[in-house]
């Protein structure tokens, strides 16, 4: 929805989009069109979250079990560095809210920044679950008793894993449309609703990951 | 009104104020994407109705003569996928809805008028994936692509037609977004709430349900694609998964989708009813409720589809008490239109005659629905042709025959022309008796025992199923009727005007074509829905017309040319 207004702002070379009727009105139907939008996300990662209910329930030695496979390390690293992102985040959008370009540039390049960094040990953890033999597949290989279940859990850590980590690729894209146009002064105090709705968008995918963290990594340390 | 003394001058219509291809394929404006959209799933209706024709004329013998099962598995499939996810459900919100809804409220376009063009050019992706699919081989796993026949053992293009519905429910999606947003944050002066014409409450409740169910049949027919691509076994006994739960995923948004095929026409339906009895509809915060009472009951009746599937039986009955209680909002709109349509004068115009079917044909549909929501009866009845036949005069008896009403209703605002009167009811008349015909024999056929997707059936069923092919034929004329004289009375049509009925909503309040902002004037509104007392100048013209007929009933006239004298009062 962030686009929609940006777009439609080049084309009539105004804040405002034709079909409102001022400003206060086009604020209020992007920024309520990005909570209803981040609401079907919830039912998008909803379908998954459900059936990992229903296969944890079913198999819950198996999970906490195949969850000890995680690297517990990376994985609360990765926690911190999506926390963080989302405090860059916060202060970019109050660098917007504020007229601070030089805030916003910043914490949307940093925000950025944390985000690659989050993504680069995502594929590290999933170049060491290849090594491991514990992506579903052919070679998939796990001990048994718990060889069947725990490659469900494997298929379900990759699907919301890989679900989460394609929403934050879309979100570094996000952040760097925004960082050439605060580059260029299109935000003002008075009109910054893109980098706001980004950072609603970017605090969502951390919540998501708030979510994961536990579910994946967390569900059998009682075992160690 | 303002509008009406406008119509002798010239203005720009939406029409006109462009041409050339691109003004049509970049543009922006909701009634020219209503009408791409109306385009769109013409010719997917039409194909839909093919496999469809296929279907009947192969089941005219108890053998099955004319395909082979292969064969006969793919028609019923694509008819299935095609007329849900290509036709049913975009239907009334994307052509009437896009059209329409922004008009209604006072708007000048839809809240997010780029990604409106968006979520058409999505549907088309997602339509093209599926006519790869259909010529690449076809699909033959039923619409619901149950695995692990749909994930394992089919050897059709499965994965392509869920990839053409993931997209396309990404289009249905973002259509659901911006009208929500669109009616939350763009409604005109004045126009409140409880002020909002009934269609608008039907499209709300329906954008509500494709926001909120959409995404989640996506990610699980992606999880499908998954499993036939890369073997993942989410819903794979062999590999610990369980396929009752891609049922109970599927159907938590497909048994919500029906809602968003009915609702809307439940709106038109209300809008025609209003309209044509020149009456506001009786209980006007009750039928609105009601909408949403059936969007959020809708949502809890999934399991339903799920009595003989292996589902708890505590779990069965929650669920058929729960699609019970979904009878009630319906049945308050069904009686809420009766009592409205109580005492009043009715015109019989086309769209009105669709209305009239659709509340007669909606009630039987619903009523058989209680009958397969009861767990005992269900054991007997479930995938027979009864439950074919109660689906079918639910979607087609209800959903198609409000679109129909609707299109007839509007098409003088589209088209700035009407369309032929006689030739509309005989259409009319032609697709109510056709499709009794097709399936209220369907209702016996399951009620003995004779299974739905089967290629072939014993002997004693082929009369039953002679008289339902012969009544397809009657319908698929019924239906090919108003193409042509839809297309004729655009150039040919007698000129409507701004308001012919004459009804109250604020579409009405501008010229026929509308102008490219819809209004010439920012609306405000003063009255409630359907008020007609409120519009004095549309009352004095109704009286004009009776007054008028009176004298020419009294001079003996009784044809309906020689009705057609000048009003003795001053004219509207």
């Amino acid at each position: 929805m962030a686009e929609t207004s940006v777009a439609d702002r080049h084309t009539h070379g105004a804040a405002r989009a034709h079909q409102f009727d001022d400003a206060e009105q086009q604020r209020d139907a992007v920024t309520m069109g990005m909570w209803v939008f981040l609401v079907t996300e919830i039912m998008f990662f909803g379908g998954l979250f459900t059936a990992y209910v229903v296969y944890r329930t079913l198999y819950p030695a198996a999970f906490a079990v195949a969850s000890l496979a995680l690297d517990i390390t990376l994985g609360t690293l990765n926690t911190a560095v999506l926390l963080v992102s989302s405090f860059t985040m916060a202060v970019a959008v109050f660098g917007s809210q504020t007229g601070r370009r030089r805030m916003l540039v910043g914490g949307l390049a940093l925000t950025i920044a944390l985000g690659i960094v989050f993504l680069a040990i995502k594929v590290y953890e999933y170049y060491q679950k290849y090594v491991e033999h514990h992506i579903p597949g052919p070679s998939f290989a796990f001990p048994a008793p718990y060889t069947q279940p725990a490659k469900m859990y494997f298929t379900l850590y990759f699907a919301m894993t890989g679900l989460h980590a394609a929403h934050m690729i879309v979100g570094c894209g996000l952040l760097g449309v925004l960082i050439v146009m605060a580059w260029r002064g299109r935000f003002t105090p008075e009109y910054h609703s893109p980098v706001e709705l980004s950072g609603l968008y970017w605090h969502f995918v951390d919540i998501i990951w708030i979510f994961l963290y536990p579910l994946l990594y967390l569900v059998g340390r009682h075992l160690e | 009104m303002n509008a009406i003394a406008t119509e002798t001058e010239s203005y720009e219509d939406y029409l006109n104020n462009d041409y050339g291809w691109k003004s049509w394929l970049f543009t922006t404006d909701h009634k020219r994407i209503g009408l791409l959209y109306l385009v769109s799933i013409t010719l997917f209706f039409f194909l839909g109705g093919l496999f469809a024709l296929i279907i009947r004329l192969d089941l005219m013998t108890p053998p099955g003569d004319l395909v082979s099962s292969e064969t006969y598995n793919k028609m019923f499939s694509m008819h299935g996928i095609i007329m849900v996810f290509f036709f049913l459900i975009p239907s009334i919100p994307t052509v009437l809805g896009n059209f329409f809804l922004p008009m209604m409220i006072g708007a000048r376009d839809v809240a997010f008028p780029r990604l409106n063009l968006l979520s058409w050019y999505l549907f088309n992706l997602g339509g093209l994936c599926m006519l790869y699919a259909v010529v690449n081989g076809g699909v033959d796993t039923g619409w619901t692509f149950y695995p692990p026949y749909s994930s394992n053992f089919s050897n059709t293009n499965v994965a392509m037609a869920v990839t053409a519905i993931f997209i396309a429910g990404f289009s249905s999606i973002l259509t659901g977004l911006n009208f929500v947003i669109t009616i939350n944050t763009m409604r005109a002066a004045g126009m409140t709430w409880f002020r909002l014409p009934l269609f608008i409450w039907s499209l709300y409740a329906t954008s509500l349900i494709q926001v909120l169910g959409t995404p989640v049949v996506a990610i699980t027919l992606a999880l499908v694609a998954g499993e036939r691509l890369l073997h993942l076994g989410v819903f794979d006994p062999a590999y610990g998964g369980d396929p009752i739960l891609f049922q109970h995923l599927f159907w938590f948004y497909s048994h919500p989708a029906v809602y968003i095929m009915i609702l809307p026409a439940m709106g038109v339906v209300s809008e025609l009813v209003a309209s044509f009895t020149r009456k506001e509809i009786y209980g006007y915060r009750f039928v609105a409720a009601a909408s949403l009472a059936i969007a959020v009951f809708g949502f809890l009746v999934w399991g339903h589809h799920m009595f003989t599937s292996g589902q708890s039986i505590y779990a069965g009955m929650i669920f058929s008490l729960l699609s019970y209680a979904v009878a009630i909002p319906s049945a308050v709109k069904v009686f809420n239109w009766t009592a409205t349509l109580y005492k009043s004068s009715v015109s019989l115009h086309t769209p009105m005659l669709y209305a009239f079917g659709f509340i007669g044909l909606f009630t039987i549909g619903g009523l058989t629905g209680l009958f397969v929501a009861a767990l005992g009866i269900d054991i007997h009845l479930t995938d027979t042709y009864f439950v074919i036949a109660h689906f079918h005069y639910i979607m087609v008896g209800g959903a198609v025959m409000g679109y129909l009403g609707g299109i007839h209703y509007w098409w003088p605002k589209i088209s700035g022309r009407m369309y032929p009167e006689i030739w509309g009811k005989l259409a009319a008349l032609i697709v109510f008796v056709g499709f009794n015909l097709t399936f209220f024999p369907q209702f016996i056929l399951g009620y003995l025992g004779m299974p739905r997707r089967y290629h072939a059936y014993p002997d004693e069923f082929q009369v039953l199923n002679v008289m339902s092919s012969a009544g397809a034929s009657i319908l698929g004329v019924g239906y090919v009727l108003p193409m042509i004289y839809l297309a004729w009375s655009m150039r040919y049509g007698e000129k409507a005007g701004a308001n012919p009925w004459p009804a109250t909503g604020l579409e009405w309040h501008t010229p026929s074509p509308p102008p490219p902002e819809n209004f010439l004037e920012p609306p405000v509104v003063t009255w409630d829905a359907y008020d007609m007392s409120a519009q004095p100048e549309l009352v004095a013209r109704l009286n004009d017309e009776d007054r008028m007929y009176e004298a020419a009933l009294r001079a003996g006239a009784w044809k309906r040319e020689e009705l057609d004298v000048e009003p003795p009062a001053s004219g509207a």
